[in-house]
């Protein structure tokens, strides 16, 4: 079966040690590997703020996965996520070639929105 | 010449545009709430297209982004004075 480019972001509560959320990326990782994935990037956002609290909580973990896979497994991975009280809120989409080279771009540095921000920042300051 | 319905010279001669179509930009970023902050109000809410000129096709990529990034916990659903 064909495999499709996914993008995942999932948010796992704060009370974890750093140790404990290591396992738990860990562990969605090895979910994904052993259903064949390929993974193309991950990045760990640390903790960040939310703008609402969620359970109660106004921090979260922030991972993100970007991997190809076959489409049935994403229903395995989000019945894990379901499952796993760890995760807060998840998110998977599929990707579209705008996106993919979105991401790309962005992993490169060469992304023309991140610049704007910073100049209107610049600005503001000056 | 008399001056009834004749267009007063204001913002109506400045042509609204779509700014993703006129800066190239095909993606838009639900993990970029700075840049998703120019595109809601000050309560959090969507503004629309007859304010803020973008085309239809991109309108509603940005509303699908907000979405996301408000489910992800970027921005927030209701809120005051966000700015």
């Amino acid at each position: 079966m064909a495999k499709n480019q996914y993008e995942t972001v999932f948010i796992l509560t704060p009370v974890l040690s750093d140790q404990q959320m290591k396992d738990t990326v860990d562990k969605f990782r090895k979910t994904l590997a052993d259903n064949g994935a390929e993974f193309v990037h991950e990045d760990n956002w640390g903790l960040r703020k939310l703008a609402y609290p969620i359970q109660n909580k106004s921090t979260g973990f922030y991972t993100l996965f970007e991997y190809k896979v076959e489409p049935t497994v994403i229903e395995t991975l989000n019945t894990e996520f379901r499952r796993d009280e760890r995760v807060m809120r998840d998110l998977t989409i599929l990707m579209d070639k705008h996106h993919i080279a979105y991401a790309e771009r962005r992993r490169s540095g060469l992304i023309g929105i991140k610049k704007s921000t910073e100049t209107a920042k610049e600005g503001a300051e000056a | 010449m008399t001056l009834l319905n004749e267009p007063i010279e204001r913002a109506q001669n400045r042509k609204k545009y779509c700014r993703f179509k006129k800066a190239g930009i095909k993606f838009i970023d639900y993990k970029d709430p700075n840049f998703l902050l120019k595109l809601i109000n000050d309560q959090g809410k969507i503004l629309p297209r007859r304010l803020t000129g973008t085309s239809l096709k991109y309108q509603r990529k940005v509303s699908q982004a907000i979405k996301r990034a408000r489910h992800l916990g970027m921005l927030p659903y209701v809120t005051d004075n966000m700015k």
